[in-house]
């Protein structure tokens, strides 16, 4: 079976970018750490005609601190969104939604492309991106464009990724100060467990008043979602206990959530509401009297 | 494909397919059958072997995937005879029973305890996070390792104290 596979380890970005545009009509399976692909191929989920392994390119694997935004290669793994300083001081967001992925072993193998890539509803870091209004910088052999994160999925496990492209940078704009961050995921067990529920968001309070509010949602419609609705109605109003009930309403109309494998719509739907609750009354209680 | 890795310690030349996988290659072709296979789909941690000192599933690895790096396997973490004191203590404190996710366990935790020698109960129930066990309920494996930990120390305290000509 493995013979008949185009297959490429390319030394460098353009031979990468080179393989993708000759063999764009086939459908190339970008193969970073494996943790999603190789699963599917070892349960004969899929079996690739095309594969482009790009572990070994260093041009993936870079880090940059920007005043504003910190920009990483789709290579970077999820130990280290963990363990580097730069990523837990500008967006701790990441560090937890990695803390949260698998185990050691998936956690020094996953990355950050191929957690977007695989565009699944549950992928731990996506609200984190979502709510950061990343960029997704992608590249193919005629060029880059630009990618708004928030505008990246077309729909369950499709995005707007060309079959001539990967993604090349991910550009993502830094925690203020004053922005309080929050991430809940809800799993069968701590480790190796994929998501029921998640949810990160950014808060900031200032006299009571939320002046701004971002929540992204993860595993309870067909794409990682924000909550628009609820962010609309929160936005510029004093956080008082009528707000948080309301808005635990109205966060119903931002999800469509279903019945699978891991959890039901139900489950889904009422533990979205309790943590968006629980989190909007935390934020209240640490601001009371500021 | 020809892959030029280190396994074990001992440089290795290998042409093989480059989408063979890691386990397969140590099993099949290199007859290391210390590194079991459980689930196949990096959930169980039976298959856990060390690439450049991380721990990682070799179910999930490709051969394409280990040009220019070091492996080490179960095999590669057991002297020639007798154990390592690590092995010992899954041996005295019952750290196994059936086996199967023994050369895992042993790996993942010489991961943990090549960058940590002082790890806590819950900084070893991390590092074994990854890793199934059917039969000993992980209390067994946890004390296993802080034992090994402990005897580590004390021995690195050895050998710190040691005069010079020993």
């Amino acid at each position: 079976m493995t013979t008949e596979v185009e297959f490429c380890a390319p030394k460098n970005l353009a031979e990468a970018l080179e393989f993708l545009a000759l063999n764009r009509d086939k459908k190339t399976w970008i193969l970073a750490g494996g943790t999603d692909i190789m699963p599917a191929i070892n349960s004969r989920q899929i079996s690739p005609l095309a594969v482009l392994d790009i572990w070994g390119l260093r041009e993936l694997r870079i880090l940059e601190q920007h005043q504003r935004h910190l920009t990483l290669g789709p290579l970077t793994t999820f130990s280290e969104m963990m363990q580097d300083p730069r990523i837990g001081q500008t967006v701790p967001l990441l560090r937890e939604a990695a803390q949260s992925v698998g185990a050691v072993q998936i956690q020094n193998r996953g990355t950050l492309g191929g957690n977007i890539a695989n565009a699944s509803p549950a992928g731990d870091v996506l609200p984190v991106l979502a709510v950061h209004n990343a960029v997704l910088e992608l590249r193919s052999a005629k060029g880059s464009r630009n990618v708004e994160f928030n505008a990246f999925y077309s729909g369950y496990k499709q995005s707007v990724l060309k079959p001539d492209e990967l993604i090349y940078r991910i550009h993502v704009p830094i925690q203020w100060p004053q922005q309080i961050p929050y991430w809940r995921k809800l799993g069968t067990r701590q480790a190796q467990a994929i998501s029921k529920v998640a949810i990160a968001a950014i808060a900031e309070v200032r006299g009571g008043i939320l002046q701004d509010i971002r929540i992204g949602l993860g595993a309870v419609a067909p794409t990682v979602v924000r909550a628009k609705k609820t962010e609309d109605t929160l936005r510029g109003r004093r956080l008082d206990n009528r707000l948080i009930q309301a808005a635990g309403e109205i966060i119903q109309s931002d999800i469509c959530p279903i019945d699978d494998i891991r959890s039901t719509a139900r489950f889904r739907r009422r533990t979205t509401t309790n943590i968006l609750r629980r989190f909007l009354s935390d934020l209240k209680l640490a601001h009371r009297g500021m | 494909m020809k892959i030029d890795c280190t396994i074990n310690g001992s440089p290795t030349v290998l042409d093989v397919s480059p989408m063979r996988r890691l386990i397969d290659l140590l099993r099949e072709e290199m007859k290391l059958t210390g590194t079991k296979e459980g689930c196949g789909e990096g959930e169980c941690g039976a298959c856990t072997v060390l690439i450049d000192g991380e721990a990682v599933n070799s179910c999930l690895v490709i051969a394409s995937q280990i040009q220019g790096r070091q492996v080490v396997t179960i095999e590669g973490l057991t002297p020639r005879s007798g154990l390592t004191p690590l092995q010992e203590s899954f041996v005295r404190k019952g750290g196994l029973q059936c086996g199967i996710c023994t050369p895992g366990m042993i790996v993942a935790a010489r991961a943990l305890l090549d960058k940590n020698l002082e790890p806590d109960a819950l900084e070893i129930r991390t590092a074994i996070a990854g890793n199934l066990c059917r039969c000993t309920g992980y209390h067994r494996i946890v004390d296993s390792i802080l034992e090994a930990a402990e005897l580590e120390r004390s021995r690195l305290s050895l050998v710190d104290t040691a005069p010079p000509d020993l």
